[in-house]
């Protein structure tokens, strides 16, 4: 299989006219995925875990099917150690308040890179303020990325939680999280990894990777928007309390006190998002076929044409890091004069979607010393004449606006 | 977008490149900052009063050629108005870029700053527009 092939999976390619390099913030979705909700909604829907009639029952299943497929997907030990959320932010917001606050004293360190996401930033500031405890960064280098002894200076035995993203959704820079886990495990802290912008692209394996927590959105790997996926080892999430509270999630409710449902349910208040869930089982058996490895492949050959490409155009700066090994689907860049947003709209004039801003990561791009990004992101269904449009209207944005500059 | 050159004009883009407003006043009587958090437009303008009117305006920062442009130009034709005109033509400078205006005629007070009205026409650019004259609102 070929960009080309898979790109005709992809019904929104068929219905409008666009170059499509903003991945990063959702993907598009193939019809399969599509068709699994609405096969869901024509056959299959009722309220999940509720209903003794058939109907309900079948809900259920849908809906369960799913988590074997995650467990399954991401090599969890057992299917409840993974909760659905509706992204990876309440998945790391549910960690923050249901085991951050609990398990953090005063003179505790939290750990997280500059790279982070506000998702898995901001609610680590919340807590460590809540809790005496302190919030500490690692940073990055020339080559942005994190070098061992930044990691091992900052990561101490007063270290209580490690958060680390796999993949920076700026830089692209892929961190190497096994060392970083079994290092923070050897100081006794867990840690939680942010897979949201690798597991799109690479293989996550959490018992090889032996991380405590991982947080990941559906809506970046072809599923829907509105579901993703908590996982944890199972013993912590048996000692953690309920993040959100309510129907489903419990056993027992007196007028004076409550007993929560086990796991996967205790963390699962509500009607669940059946939908996303289906839609997400159509998205991992999608990945499945097509395999990790073309597409790494495919994404592989996309990014470094897209850079030998970039690097032709005297007048753009890129942000990367030299060693392609580490780098992932992702390239940051600016044309000096121009702002990232007045380059974003002349983008959309030729029809070329890319991000401009921040990109949630408003520290990283402060300790950048920069304004603000373009970033164009890459998946399966990219093609190289994807990456042609995009050095076109590239030269058209220069080209308009280099008379003014002076 | 089919009017990219009508935003992106001659006027907009000198504004935005090499405004001559674009500097610290020596003895302002009034400033205020104004930033749009999620495209990262800054601004810091400041106002020199005499009376009720409006003897200078300048403004520093940084942020898109449409942010940029569009306060520089706001301080053309606010300089040497009274703060009652000043508010005059920020509402309907507003109501130009929210498409709020029915009759045509009035956008003549706005002089130079009817440059921006294709910005109407980009619902992802109206806020960088707009900031200028929101941070005005507050300080007349």
């Amino acid at each position: 299989m070929n960009s080309e092939e898979i790109k005709k999976d992809f019904p929104i390619f068929k219905n409008r006219d666009i170059t499509y390099l903003d991945s990063g913030a959702t993907a598009q979705r193939p019809q399969c995925v599509i068709d699994a909700i609405d096969k869901f909604y024509e056959n299959k829907n009722a309220n999940p875990h509720r209903g003794a009639y058939e109907l309900s029952i079948e809900a259920t299943e849908a809906y369960e099917n799913t988590r074997d497929k995650v467990a399954k997907f991401i090599n969890a030990a057992h299917k409840e150690e993974v909760i659905f959320t509706k992204n990876a932010s309440e998945a790391l917001n549910l960690i923050a308040y249901s085991y951050g606050l609990d398990n953090l004293n005063e003179g505790d360190k939290v750990v997280i890179s500059i790279m982070e996401h506000h998702s898995n930033l901001v609610p680590w500031q919340f807590v460590t303020k809540k809790t005496g405890s302190k919030l500490e960064y690692m940073y990055i280098n020339e080559n942005y990325e994190l070098s061992e002894e930044e990691i091992k200076s900052k990561i101490t035995e007063n270290t209580k939680i490690v958060g680390i993203t796999h993949v920076s959704n700026v830089l692209g820079t892929i961190n190497n999280i096994k060392e970083i886990i079994k290092y923070a495990h050897k100081m006794g802290a867990v840690v939680i990894a942010d897979v949201s912008q690798s597991i799109p692209h690479m293989k996550i394996d959490v018992q090889d990777l032996d991380c405590d927590f991982l947080a990941f959105s559906g809506h970046k790997m072809l599923a829907p928007l509105g579901i993703g996926v908590l996982y944890g080892k199972k013993k912590i999430l048996n000692n953690m309390n309920p993040f959100l509270m309510g129907g489903d999630m419990i056993e027992y409710v007196y007028e004076d006190k409550t007993t929560f449902a086990p796991l996967p349910n205790k963390f699962e208040a509500g009607t669940q998002n059946v939908e996303g869930a289906v839609g997400l089982g159509a998205a991992i058996d999608y990945i499945e076929k097509i395999g990790y490895d073309t597409i790494e492949n495919i994404e592989k050959d996309i990014l470094s044409y897209a850079k030998s490409e970039l690097s032709k155009l005297d007048f753009v700066e890129t942000y990367y890091t030299p060693n392609k090994e580490n780098h992932s689907s992702v390239i940051s860049f600016n044309i000096k004069g121009i702002h990232p947003h007045d380059l974003a709209t002349i983008l959309d004039s030729e029809k070329v979607a890319i991000r401009a801003g921040d990109h949630c990561a408003q520290p990283l791009i402060r300790y950048l010393n920069l304004p603000a990004t373009c970033r164009a992101s890459f998946y399966m269904y990219n093609t190289k004449e994807d990456v042609d449009k995009l050095i076109n209207a590239l030269k058209k944005a220069y080209n308009m606006f280099a008379k003014f500059i002076k | 977008m089919e009017n990219l050159d009508e935003v992106y004009n001659e006027l907009i883009m000198e504004h935005s490149m090499n405004s001559y407003n674009k500097h610290k006043l020596d003895h302002a009587d009034r400033c205020e900052k104004g930033h749009n958090p999620s495209c990262g437009d800054e601004i810091e303008l400041e106002l020199k009063l005499n009376g009720n009117i409006i003897e200078d305006i300048a403004f520093t920062g940084s942020g898109c050629a449409i942010s940029q442009s569009s306060t520089s130009i706001m301080a053309d034709v606010l300089r040497g108005k009274t703060i009652a005109e000043a508010k005059e033509i920020t509402k309907t400078f507003i109501e130009m870029i929210k498409r709020e205006i029915t009759d045509e005629k009035e956008l003549e007070k706005l002089e130079e700053a009817i440059a921006f009205k294709n910005v109407a026409n980009m619902p992802a650019r109206v806020k960088c527009a707009l900031l200028a004259w929101h941070t005005l609102e507050k300080m007349i």
